[in-house]
Protein backbone atom coordinates (compact mmCIF):
# COMPACT_ATOMS: atom_id res chain seq x y z
CA UNK A 1 0.00 0.00 0.00
CA UNK A 2 3.24 2.25 0.92
CA UNK A 3 4.59 1.54 -2.52
CA UNK A 4 1.32 2.39 -4.32
CA UNK A 5 1.13 5.89 -2.10
CA UNK A 6 4.49 6.63 -2.91
CA UNK A 7 4.39 5.90 -6.73
CA UNK A 8 0.92 7.94 -7.07
CA UNK A 9 2.41 11.19 -4.92
CA UNK A 10 6.71 10.50 -6.19
CA UNK A 11 6.78 14.02 -5.34
CA UNK A 12 5.53 14.14 -1.73
CA UNK A 13 7.93 14.09 1.07
CA UNK A 14 6.84 10.98 3.14
CA UNK A 15 5.07 12.17 5.84
CA UNK A 16 2.73 13.94 3.68
CA UNK A 17 1.81 10.62 2.14
CA UNK A 18 -2.38 10.95 2.42
CA UNK A 19 -4.08 8.48 3.10
CA UNK A 20 -6.06 6.63 0.39
CA UNK A 21 -8.74 4.56 2.14
CA UNK A 22 -11.39 6.80 1.88
CA UNK A 23 -13.53 8.05 -1.20
CA UNK A 24 -12.33 11.41 -1.03
CA UNK A 25 -9.06 11.74 0.34
CA UNK A 26 -9.57 15.23 2.47
CA UNK A 27 -6.32 15.08 3.55
CA UNK A 28 -4.99 15.59 0.33
CA UNK A 29 -7.53 18.22 -0.77
CA UNK A 30 -6.39 19.21 2.24
CA UNK A 31 -2.86 19.56 1.17
CA UNK A 32 -4.06 20.70 -2.47
CA UNK A 33 -5.15 23.76 0.15
CA UNK A 34 -2.56 24.79 1.74
CA UNK A 35 -0.43 24.58 -0.92
CA UNK A 36 -2.50 26.87 -3.16
CA UNK A 37 -0.29 30.45 -3.64
CA UNK A 38 -1.07 33.34 -1.83
CA UNK A 39 -1.47 34.99 -5.27
CA UNK A 40 -3.64 33.04 -6.03
CA UNK A 41 -6.23 33.93 -3.39
CA UNK A 42 -5.20 37.57 -4.08
CA UNK A 43 -5.96 37.64 -7.59
CA UNK A 44 -9.18 35.97 -7.11
CA UNK A 45 -10.56 38.08 -4.63
CA UNK A 46 -9.75 40.86 -6.73
CA UNK A 47 -11.54 39.44 -9.51
CA UNK A 48 -14.57 38.78 -8.10
CA UNK A 49 -14.76 41.81 -6.53
CA UNK A 50 -14.87 43.43 -9.37
CA UNK A 51 -16.93 41.28 -11.26
CA UNK A 52 -19.64 40.60 -8.94
CA UNK A 53 -19.91 43.91 -8.50
CA UNK A 54 -20.48 44.90 -11.97
CA UNK A 55 -22.71 42.13 -12.31
CA UNK A 56 -24.80 43.71 -9.66
CA UNK A 57 -24.78 46.88 -10.87
CA UNK A 58 -25.53 45.56 -14.78
CA UNK A 59 -28.14 43.86 -13.25
CA UNK A 60 -30.16 46.85 -11.32
CA UNK A 61 -29.28 48.91 -14.39
CA UNK A 62 -31.63 47.17 -16.81
CA UNK A 63 -33.95 46.25 -14.02
CA UNK A 64 -34.29 50.13 -13.59
CA UNK A 65 -33.55 50.85 -17.38
CA UNK A 66 -35.99 49.28 -18.83
CA UNK A 67 -38.67 50.43 -17.07
CA UNK A 68 -37.63 53.72 -16.62
CA UNK A 69 -37.65 53.72 -20.11
CA UNK A 70 -41.22 52.46 -20.80
CA UNK A 71 -42.90 54.57 -18.35
CA UNK A 72 -40.98 57.44 -19.84
CA UNK A 73 -43.00 57.36 -22.50
CA UNK A 74 -45.99 58.56 -21.32
CA UNK A 75 -44.52 60.86 -18.68
CA UNK A 76 -41.28 62.46 -19.86
CA UNK A 77 -40.90 64.17 -16.76
CA UNK A 78 -39.52 61.25 -14.88
CA UNK A 79 -36.72 60.50 -16.82
CA UNK A 80 -34.34 63.39 -15.31
CA UNK A 81 -35.35 62.55 -12.34
CA UNK A 82 -35.27 58.52 -12.33
CA UNK A 83 -31.57 59.04 -13.26
CA UNK A 84 -30.58 58.95 -10.08
CA UNK A 85 -31.80 55.32 -9.49
CA UNK A 86 -29.70 54.19 -12.56
CA UNK A 87 -26.59 56.14 -10.91
CA UNK A 88 -27.22 54.32 -7.76
CA UNK A 89 -26.89 51.38 -9.63
CA UNK A 90 -23.61 52.32 -11.04
CA UNK A 91 -22.34 53.19 -7.65
CA UNK A 92 -22.51 50.17 -7.03
CA UNK A 93 -19.86 48.92 -9.76
CA UNK A 94 -17.82 52.25 -8.34
CA UNK A 95 -17.00 50.56 -5.11
CA UNK A 96 -16.19 47.48 -6.85
CA UNK A 97 -13.93 48.64 -8.47
CA UNK A 98 -12.07 51.28 -5.62
CA UNK A 99 -12.19 48.16 -3.38
CA UNK A 100 -10.38 46.66 -5.62
CA UNK A 101 -7.91 48.99 -5.92
CA UNK A 102 -7.39 49.30 -2.40
CA UNK A 103 -6.87 45.34 -2.99
CA UNK A 104 -4.39 45.60 -5.18
CA UNK A 105 -2.56 47.67 -3.67
CA UNK A 106 -1.67 45.38 -0.67
CA UNK A 107 -0.13 42.84 -2.60
CA UNK A 108 3.71 42.87 -1.93
CA UNK A 109 6.33 40.50 -3.83
CA UNK A 110 7.83 37.71 -1.00
CA UNK A 111 9.74 34.78 -1.25
CA UNK A 112 8.88 31.41 -0.93
CA UNK A 113 10.32 29.20 1.26
CA UNK A 114 13.11 27.51 -0.78
CA UNK A 115 12.53 24.12 0.97
CA UNK A 116 9.44 23.30 0.23
CA UNK A 117 8.15 26.13 -1.57
CA UNK A 118 5.91 26.91 1.07
CA UNK A 119 5.24 31.01 2.31
CA UNK A 120 5.88 32.46 4.66
CA UNK A 121 2.19 32.61 7.36
CA UNK A 122 2.21 36.18 7.01
CA UNK A 123 1.69 36.00 2.76
CA UNK A 124 -0.86 33.45 2.91
CA UNK A 125 -2.82 35.51 6.10
CA UNK A 126 -2.72 38.19 3.35
CA UNK A 127 -4.11 35.82 0.59
CA UNK A 128 -6.83 34.68 2.43
CA UNK A 129 -7.83 38.61 3.77
CA UNK A 130 -7.87 39.90 0.09
CA UNK A 131 -9.44 36.68 -0.91
CA UNK A 132 -12.33 37.67 1.91
CA UNK A 133 -12.31 41.23 1.73
CA UNK A 134 -12.91 40.59 -2.44
CA UNK A 135 -15.99 38.24 -1.63
CA UNK A 136 -17.41 40.11 0.70
CA UNK A 137 -17.78 43.30 -1.26
CA UNK A 138 -18.57 41.52 -4.21
CA UNK A 139 -21.21 39.44 -3.13
CA UNK A 140 -22.31 42.37 -1.05
CA UNK A 141 -22.85 44.43 -3.82
CA UNK A 142 -24.67 42.08 -6.20
CA UNK A 143 -27.38 41.70 -3.64
CA UNK A 144 -27.60 45.78 -3.38
CA UNK A 145 -27.28 46.57 -7.17
CA UNK A 146 -30.29 44.10 -7.62
CA UNK A 147 -32.03 45.86 -4.57
CA UNK A 148 -31.36 48.86 -5.86
CA UNK A 149 -32.64 47.90 -9.30
CA UNK A 150 -35.73 46.40 -8.27
CA UNK A 151 -37.04 49.42 -6.51
CA UNK A 152 -35.40 51.78 -8.97
CA UNK A 153 -37.88 50.15 -11.32
CA UNK A 154 -40.82 50.71 -9.30
CA UNK A 155 -39.59 54.05 -8.58
CA UNK A 156 -39.60 55.07 -12.01
CA UNK A 157 -43.60 53.49 -12.34
CA UNK A 158 -44.53 55.13 -9.64
CA UNK A 159 -43.19 58.03 -10.01
CA UNK A 160 -45.01 58.02 -13.48
CA UNK A 161 -48.28 57.52 -12.26
CA UNK A 162 -47.74 59.84 -9.11
CA UNK A 163 -45.41 62.50 -8.81
CA UNK A 164 -45.59 62.68 -4.78
CA UNK A 165 -44.62 59.09 -4.37
CA UNK A 166 -40.72 59.68 -5.84
CA UNK A 167 -39.08 61.12 -2.73
CA UNK A 168 -40.78 58.37 -0.51
CA UNK A 169 -39.47 55.36 -2.64
CA UNK A 170 -36.20 57.55 -2.71
CA UNK A 171 -35.97 56.95 0.60
CA UNK A 172 -36.29 53.49 0.37
CA UNK A 173 -33.68 53.15 -2.57
CA UNK A 174 -30.63 55.05 -0.76
CA UNK A 175 -31.69 52.61 2.22
CA UNK A 176 -30.98 49.72 0.01
CA UNK A 177 -28.18 51.37 -1.59
CA UNK A 178 -26.49 51.53 1.72
CA UNK A 179 -26.23 48.11 1.56
CA UNK A 180 -23.21 48.03 -0.57
CA UNK A 181 -21.34 50.17 1.46
CA UNK A 182 -21.36 47.96 4.27
CA UNK A 183 -19.72 45.50 2.48
CA UNK A 184 -17.54 48.20 1.10
CA UNK A 185 -16.83 49.21 4.63
CA UNK A 186 -16.29 45.37 5.76
CA UNK A 187 -14.01 44.67 2.90
CA UNK A 188 -11.66 47.76 3.81
CA UNK A 189 -11.23 46.81 7.05
CA UNK A 190 -10.32 42.89 6.47
CA UNK A 191 -8.09 43.92 3.99
CA UNK A 192 -6.30 45.84 6.31
CA UNK A 193 -5.08 43.39 8.02
CA UNK A 194 -3.47 41.90 5.09
CA UNK A 195 0.32 42.39 4.89
CA UNK A 196 2.42 39.89 2.76
CA UNK A 197 6.06 40.95 4.62
CA UNK A 198 6.28 39.92 8.25
CA UNK A 199 6.54 43.48 10.20
CA UNK B 1 -40.02 30.59 -9.41
CA UNK B 2 -42.34 32.77 -7.51
CA UNK B 3 -40.15 35.87 -6.16
CA UNK B 4 -37.40 35.43 -8.65
CA UNK B 5 -39.40 37.32 -11.80
CA UNK B 6 -38.08 40.31 -10.00
CA UNK B 7 -34.69 39.17 -11.37
CA UNK B 8 -35.58 38.23 -15.00
CA UNK B 9 -38.78 39.30 -15.86
CA UNK B 10 -37.35 43.02 -17.24
CA UNK B 11 -34.90 41.23 -19.53
CA UNK B 12 -38.03 40.78 -22.01
CA UNK B 13 -41.20 42.62 -20.60
CA UNK B 14 -39.99 45.38 -18.59
CA UNK B 15 -40.24 47.85 -21.42
CA UNK B 16 -43.53 46.74 -22.22
CA UNK B 17 -44.80 46.58 -18.24
CA UNK B 18 -43.89 50.12 -17.91
CA UNK B 19 -45.87 50.68 -20.98
CA UNK B 20 -49.06 49.20 -20.02
CA UNK B 21 -48.81 50.78 -17.37
CA UNK B 22 -48.37 54.02 -18.77
CA UNK B 23 -51.42 53.52 -20.77
CA UNK B 24 -53.58 52.65 -17.41
CA UNK B 25 -52.63 56.02 -16.07
CA UNK B 26 -54.65 57.45 -19.06
CA UNK B 27 -58.18 55.95 -18.57
CA UNK B 28 -60.54 58.59 -17.41
CA UNK B 29 -61.24 58.79 -13.81
CA UNK B 30 -64.38 59.76 -11.99
CA UNK B 31 -64.15 63.49 -11.89
CA UNK B 32 -63.39 62.77 -16.23
CA UNK B 33 -66.82 61.01 -16.08
CA UNK B 34 -68.56 63.76 -13.53
CA UNK B 35 -67.23 66.15 -16.83
CA UNK B 36 -68.68 64.11 -19.38
CA UNK B 37 -72.21 63.71 -17.54
CA UNK B 38 -72.42 67.48 -17.77
CA UNK B 39 -72.80 67.09 -21.19
CA UNK B 40 -75.79 68.51 -23.13
CA UNK B 41 -74.30 67.18 -26.65
CA UNK B 42 -72.43 64.30 -28.15
CA UNK B 43 -69.75 67.72 -29.74
CA UNK B 44 -69.45 68.41 -25.62
CA UNK B 45 -68.94 65.15 -25.21
CA UNK B 46 -66.10 65.18 -28.02
CA UNK B 47 -64.81 68.10 -26.50
CA UNK B 48 -63.79 66.80 -23.24
CA UNK B 49 -62.46 63.39 -24.52
CA UNK B 50 -60.04 65.31 -26.70
CA UNK B 51 -58.09 66.58 -23.82
CA UNK B 52 -57.58 63.25 -22.62
CA UNK B 53 -55.72 59.92 -24.64
CA UNK B 54 -58.57 59.96 -27.00
CA UNK B 55 -57.95 62.97 -28.51
CA UNK B 56 -56.06 62.49 -31.06
CA UNK B 57 -58.98 59.76 -32.41
CA UNK B 58 -61.37 62.15 -31.76
CA UNK B 59 -59.96 65.38 -33.55
CA UNK B 60 -60.60 64.63 -37.43
CA UNK B 61 -64.23 63.21 -36.60
CA UNK B 62 -66.62 64.85 -39.12
CA UNK B 63 -69.22 66.75 -37.32
CA UNK B 64 -72.42 64.88 -37.38
CA UNK B 65 -71.75 63.02 -34.34
CA UNK B 66 -72.97 59.05 -33.71
CA UNK B 67 -72.17 57.41 -30.55
CA UNK B 68 -71.33 54.21 -32.92
CA UNK B 69 -68.66 57.12 -34.31
CA UNK B 70 -67.39 57.83 -30.58
CA UNK B 71 -67.31 54.22 -29.68
CA UNK B 72 -65.73 52.74 -32.81
CA UNK B 73 -62.93 55.61 -32.25
CA UNK B 74 -61.90 54.87 -28.94
CA UNK B 75 -61.86 50.84 -29.82
CA UNK B 76 -59.43 52.38 -32.32
CA UNK B 77 -57.55 53.69 -29.74
CA UNK B 78 -57.37 50.36 -27.42
CA UNK B 79 -56.40 48.23 -31.02
CA UNK B 80 -53.89 50.63 -32.24
CA UNK B 81 -52.20 50.57 -28.38
CA UNK B 82 -52.90 46.58 -28.47
CA UNK B 83 -51.07 45.94 -31.64
CA UNK B 84 -48.23 48.29 -30.92
CA UNK B 85 -47.46 46.45 -27.44
CA UNK B 86 -48.17 43.08 -29.70
CA UNK B 87 -44.92 43.88 -32.15
CA UNK B 88 -42.83 44.46 -28.77
CA UNK B 89 -43.61 41.51 -27.23
CA UNK B 90 -41.15 38.64 -27.01
CA UNK B 91 -42.62 35.49 -26.60
CA UNK B 92 -44.31 34.51 -23.55
CA UNK B 93 -46.04 37.84 -23.27
CA UNK B 94 -47.04 37.59 -27.05
CA UNK B 95 -48.71 34.51 -26.79
CA UNK B 96 -50.03 35.38 -22.94
CA UNK B 97 -51.36 39.07 -25.01
CA UNK B 98 -52.86 36.46 -28.25
CA UNK B 99 -54.76 34.10 -25.77
CA UNK B 100 -56.46 37.31 -24.19
CA UNK B 101 -57.76 38.34 -27.35
CA UNK B 102 -59.24 34.94 -28.51
CA UNK B 103 -62.33 35.51 -26.62
CA UNK B 104 -63.07 38.24 -29.08
CA UNK B 105 -62.25 35.92 -31.73
CA UNK B 106 -64.53 33.33 -30.88
CA UNK B 107 -67.22 36.46 -30.24
CA UNK B 108 -66.80 37.47 -33.74
CA UNK B 109 -67.09 34.06 -35.13
CA UNK B 110 -70.27 33.50 -33.34
CA UNK B 111 -71.47 37.04 -34.37
CA UNK B 112 -70.90 36.28 -38.31
CA UNK B 113 -72.28 32.83 -38.08
CA UNK B 114 -75.68 34.09 -36.38
CA UNK B 115 -75.19 37.16 -38.72
CA UNK B 116 -75.60 34.56 -41.38
CA UNK B 117 -78.59 32.58 -40.34
CA UNK B 118 -80.14 35.63 -40.37
CA UNK B 119 -79.14 36.73 -44.02
CA UNK B 120 -77.33 39.89 -43.15
CA UNK B 121 -74.70 41.10 -45.33
CA UNK B 122 -71.80 39.91 -44.56
CA UNK B 123 -69.66 43.51 -44.93
CA UNK B 124 -72.01 44.62 -42.39
CA UNK B 125 -71.10 41.90 -40.01
CA UNK B 126 -67.78 42.51 -40.36
CA UNK B 127 -67.57 46.15 -39.35
CA UNK B 128 -69.57 45.21 -36.41
CA UNK B 129 -66.67 42.74 -35.22
CA UNK B 130 -64.12 43.63 -32.53
CA UNK B 131 -61.08 44.73 -34.59
CA UNK B 132 -59.18 42.47 -31.67
CA UNK B 133 -60.38 39.10 -32.69
CA UNK B 134 -60.20 39.64 -36.32
CA UNK B 135 -58.40 37.28 -38.21
CA UNK B 136 -57.61 36.57 -41.98
CA UNK B 137 -59.93 34.47 -42.68
CA UNK B 138 -62.79 35.54 -40.99
CA UNK B 139 -65.03 36.94 -43.72
CA UNK B 140 -64.98 33.39 -44.99
CA UNK B 141 -66.70 32.26 -42.41
CA UNK B 142 -70.29 33.07 -43.87
CA UNK B 143 -69.83 29.76 -46.40
CA UNK B 144 -70.28 27.09 -43.50
CA UNK B 145 -73.74 25.49 -43.45
CA UNK B 146 -72.69 23.77 -40.44
CA UNK B 147 -70.40 23.54 -37.20
CA UNK B 148 -68.07 20.60 -39.55
CA UNK B 149 -67.74 22.93 -42.58
CA UNK B 150 -67.12 25.69 -40.42
CA UNK B 151 -63.86 23.94 -38.73
CA UNK B 152 -62.90 22.42 -42.12
CA UNK B 153 -63.23 25.32 -44.21
CA UNK B 154 -62.21 28.27 -42.26
CA UNK B 155 -61.34 27.33 -38.40
CA UNK B 156 -58.96 24.91 -38.42
CA UNK B 157 -55.89 27.61 -39.46
CA UNK B 158 -57.00 29.68 -36.49
CA UNK B 159 -56.25 29.50 -33.36
CA UNK B 160 -59.16 29.03 -32.25
CA UNK B 161 -59.12 25.49 -33.84
CA UNK B 162 -57.89 23.30 -30.97
CA UNK B 163 -61.12 24.42 -29.23
CA UNK B 164 -63.57 23.23 -32.29
CA UNK B 165 -62.18 19.93 -32.83
CA UNK B 166 -62.47 18.68 -29.17
CA UNK B 167 -65.99 19.47 -29.28
CA UNK B 168 -67.36 19.10 -33.14
CA UNK B 169 -70.56 18.06 -33.82
CA UNK B 170 -71.93 17.94 -37.18
CA UNK B 171 -75.33 19.41 -36.31
CA UNK B 172 -76.63 22.10 -38.23
CA UNK B 173 -76.16 25.53 -37.17
CA UNK B 174 -79.02 27.49 -35.64
CA UNK B 175 -79.84 29.64 -32.72
CA UNK B 176 -79.63 27.40 -29.79
CA UNK B 177 -76.54 25.38 -31.33
CA UNK B 178 -74.60 28.50 -31.81
CA UNK B 179 -74.71 29.76 -28.14
CA UNK B 180 -74.18 26.56 -27.09
CA UNK B 181 -71.47 26.27 -29.50
CA UNK B 182 -69.96 29.59 -28.12
CA UNK B 183 -69.83 28.76 -24.20
CA UNK B 184 -68.38 25.33 -25.19
CA UNK B 185 -65.92 27.60 -27.30
CA UNK B 186 -65.19 29.89 -24.25
CA UNK B 187 -65.13 27.17 -21.86
CA UNK B 188 -62.19 25.47 -23.95
CA UNK B 189 -60.56 28.97 -23.99
CA UNK B 190 -60.60 29.66 -20.41
CA UNK B 191 -59.20 26.17 -19.50
CA UNK B 192 -56.36 26.41 -21.88
CA UNK B 193 -55.68 30.29 -20.98
CA UNK B 194 -55.46 29.13 -16.96
CA UNK B 195 -53.58 26.30 -17.73
CA UNK B 196 -51.51 28.27 -19.95
CA UNK B 197 -50.97 31.18 -17.35
CA UNK B 198 -50.41 28.12 -14.31
CA UNK B 199 -47.46 26.94 -16.92
CA UNK B 200 -46.04 30.79 -16.60
CA UNK B 201 -46.13 30.52 -12.77
CA UNK B 202 -45.00 33.04 -10.32
CA UNK B 203 -47.01 36.08 -9.86
CA UNK B 204 -48.29 35.76 -13.86
CA UNK B 205 -50.23 32.60 -12.01
CA UNK B 206 -51.47 33.70 -9.13
CA UNK B 207 -53.09 37.30 -10.41
CA UNK B 208 -54.52 36.20 -13.52
CA UNK B 209 -55.73 32.71 -11.39
CA UNK B 210 -57.45 34.89 -9.37
CA UNK B 211 -59.02 37.23 -12.73
CA UNK B 212 -59.66 34.12 -15.12
CA UNK B 213 -61.32 32.13 -11.39
CA UNK B 214 -64.27 35.62 -11.28
CA UNK B 215 -64.50 35.21 -15.40
CA UNK B 216 -65.15 31.68 -14.77
CA UNK B 217 -67.66 31.91 -12.33
CA UNK B 218 -69.48 34.92 -14.08
CA UNK B 219 -69.77 33.28 -17.10
CA UNK B 220 -70.89 29.65 -15.18
CA UNK B 221 -73.50 32.47 -13.29
CA UNK B 222 -74.27 34.18 -16.75
CA UNK B 223 -74.92 30.31 -18.46
CA UNK B 224 -77.09 29.85 -15.78
CA UNK B 225 -79.29 32.74 -15.63
CA UNK B 226 -80.28 32.77 -19.49
CA UNK B 227 -80.23 29.03 -19.96
CA UNK B 228 -83.42 29.07 -17.24
CA UNK B 229 -86.35 27.68 -19.01
CA UNK B 230 -85.03 26.90 -22.03
CA UNK B 231 -84.74 23.27 -22.89
CA UNK B 232 -81.14 22.58 -22.08
CA UNK B 233 -80.60 20.06 -19.71
CA UNK B 234 -78.94 19.70 -16.23
CA UNK B 235 -76.23 17.57 -17.83
CA UNK B 236 -75.73 19.97 -20.96
CA UNK B 237 -75.21 23.34 -18.96
CA UNK B 238 -73.08 21.45 -16.47
CA UNK B 239 -70.96 20.90 -19.43
CA UNK B 240 -70.86 24.49 -20.14
CA UNK B 241 -68.99 25.32 -17.50
CA UNK B 242 -65.17 25.80 -16.93
CA UNK B 243 -63.13 23.45 -15.49
CA UNK B 244 -61.84 25.63 -12.53
CA UNK B 245 -62.67 28.78 -10.44
CA UNK B 246 -64.30 28.91 -7.47
CA UNK B 247 -67.30 27.41 -8.14
CA UNK B 248 -65.47 24.42 -9.10
CA UNK B 249 -67.34 21.87 -8.51
CA UNK B 250 -69.67 22.02 -5.82
CA UNK B 251 -70.84 25.36 -6.79
CA UNK B 252 -71.42 23.87 -10.24
CA UNK B 253 -73.52 21.33 -9.47
CA UNK B 254 -75.15 23.33 -7.14
CA UNK B 255 -75.70 25.91 -9.78
CA UNK B 256 -76.25 23.07 -12.67
CA UNK B 257 -79.67 22.15 -10.61
CA UNK B 258 -80.82 25.78 -9.88
CA UNK B 259 -84.42 26.48 -11.18
CA UNK B 260 -84.77 30.15 -10.46
CA UNK B 261 -83.00 32.80 -9.14
CA UNK B 262 -83.29 32.17 -5.71
CA UNK B 263 -81.61 29.04 -5.88
CA UNK B 264 -78.76 30.45 -8.09
CA UNK B 265 -78.19 33.24 -5.27
CA UNK B 266 -78.28 30.67 -2.42
CA UNK B 267 -75.55 28.52 -4.72
CA UNK B 268 -73.05 31.69 -5.25
CA UNK B 269 -73.37 32.53 -1.68
CA UNK B 270 -72.09 29.76 -0.44
CA UNK B 271 -68.54 31.26 -1.98
CA UNK B 272 -67.33 33.72 0.39
CA UNK B 273 -66.19 36.25 -2.33
CA UNK B 274 -69.30 36.43 -3.91
CA UNK B 275 -71.46 36.39 -0.71
CA UNK B 276 -70.21 39.94 -0.42
CA UNK B 277 -71.05 40.86 -4.22
CA UNK B 278 -75.03 39.33 -3.44
CA UNK B 279 -75.23 41.32 -0.33
CA UNK B 280 -74.80 44.49 -1.81
CA UNK B 281 -77.89 43.92 -3.97
CA UNK B 282 -81.13 43.41 -2.16
CA UNK B 283 -83.65 40.53 -3.00
CA UNK B 284 -85.35 40.55 -6.03
CA UNK B 285 -83.09 43.23 -8.26
CA UNK B 286 -81.24 40.90 -10.75
CA UNK B 287 -80.75 43.68 -13.32
CA UNK B 288 -78.55 45.02 -11.01
CA UNK B 289 -76.36 41.94 -11.11
CA UNK B 290 -74.64 42.64 -14.15
CA UNK B 291 -73.36 46.79 -13.05
CA UNK B 292 -72.31 44.40 -9.75
CA UNK B 293 -70.66 41.96 -10.93
CA UNK B 294 -68.80 44.87 -13.88
CA UNK B 295 -67.75 46.71 -10.64
CA UNK B 296 -66.01 43.79 -8.90
CA UNK B 297 -64.48 42.98 -12.19
CA UNK B 298 -62.61 46.21 -12.56
CA UNK B 299 -62.15 46.29 -9.18
CA UNK B 300 -59.84 43.42 -9.23
CA UNK B 301 -58.26 44.21 -12.39
CA UNK B 302 -57.05 47.40 -10.88
CA UNK B 303 -55.75 45.55 -8.04
CA UNK B 304 -53.68 43.56 -10.32
CA UNK B 305 -51.67 47.10 -10.87
CA UNK B 306 -50.21 47.06 -7.26
CA UNK B 307 -48.00 44.36 -7.58
CA UNK B 308 -44.97 44.51 -10.54
CA UNK B 309 -43.34 42.02 -12.61
CA UNK B 310 -46.60 39.91 -14.12
CA UNK B 311 -48.75 39.62 -17.00
CA UNK B 312 -51.77 40.34 -15.35
CA UNK B 313 -51.56 44.12 -16.32
CA UNK B 314 -51.81 43.63 -19.86
CA UNK B 315 -55.04 41.29 -19.55
CA UNK B 316 -56.29 44.02 -17.07
CA UNK B 317 -55.48 47.09 -18.92
CA UNK B 318 -57.15 45.19 -22.46
CA UNK B 319 -60.58 44.96 -19.69
CA UNK B 320 -60.44 47.98 -18.20
CA UNK B 321 -60.49 50.15 -21.39
CA UNK B 322 -63.45 47.89 -22.55
CA UNK B 323 -64.88 49.03 -19.84
CA UNK B 324 -64.25 52.93 -20.10
CA UNK B 325 -65.60 52.46 -23.80
CA UNK B 326 -68.66 50.39 -22.49
CA UNK B 327 -68.99 53.66 -20.02
CA UNK B 328 -68.52 56.22 -22.80
CA UNK B 329 -70.94 54.40 -24.93
CA UNK B 330 -73.21 54.35 -22.21
CA UNK B 331 -72.74 58.51 -21.83
CA UNK B 332 -73.04 59.15 -24.91
CA UNK B 333 -76.48 57.24 -25.33
CA UNK B 334 -77.57 58.84 -22.81
CA UNK B 335 -76.74 62.55 -23.89
CA UNK B 336 -78.24 61.84 -27.64
CA UNK B 337 -81.30 59.95 -26.41
CA UNK B 338 -81.85 62.55 -23.72
CA UNK B 339 -81.78 60.36 -20.87
CA UNK B 340 -79.81 62.48 -18.21
CA UNK B 341 -81.10 61.09 -15.37
CA UNK B 342 -80.23 57.52 -15.87
CA UNK B 343 -76.49 58.40 -16.65
CA UNK B 344 -74.75 57.37 -13.49
CA UNK B 345 -76.96 54.07 -13.49
CA UNK B 346 -74.67 52.73 -16.30
CA UNK B 347 -71.19 53.62 -15.42
CA UNK B 348 -68.61 51.86 -13.78
CA UNK B 349 -65.93 53.97 -11.94
CA UNK B 350 -62.64 52.95 -12.49
CA UNK B 351 -60.79 54.68 -10.54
Amino acid sequence: MDALKVQAFPDLPPGLLPNLDFFIAWDYLWFLFKNISPYFWSAMGIGLCVGLSILGAAWGIYITGSSLLGAAIRVPRITSKNLISIIFCEAVAIYGVIVAIILQTRIEYVDPNPDDGSWPVAAYTAGYAIYAAGIITGWANLACGICVGVVGSSAALSDAANSTLFVKILVVEIFGSALGLFGVIIGIIVSGQANFKQT
Amino acid sequence: MYGLEALWFNVKDGYLEAVVRGHKSGLLTSSDYNNLCQCESLEDIKLHLQSTDYGPYLANVASPLHTTTIVEQCTEKLTEDWARMRCNADDPLATFMDYCTYGHMIDNVVLIVTGTLHERDVQELLDKCHPLGMFDSISTLAVASNMRELYRLVLVDTPLAPYFSSNLTSEDLDEMNIEILRNTLYKAYLDDFAAFCNKLGGATAEVMGDLLAFEADRRALNITMNSIGTELTRDDRRKLYSNFGLLHPHGHSELAGAEDFDQIRSAMEKCPPYQAIFNKMGYGESQMLDKVLYEEEVRREVFTFEQQFHYGVFFAYMRLREQEIRNIMWVSECVAQDQKARITDGIVYIF
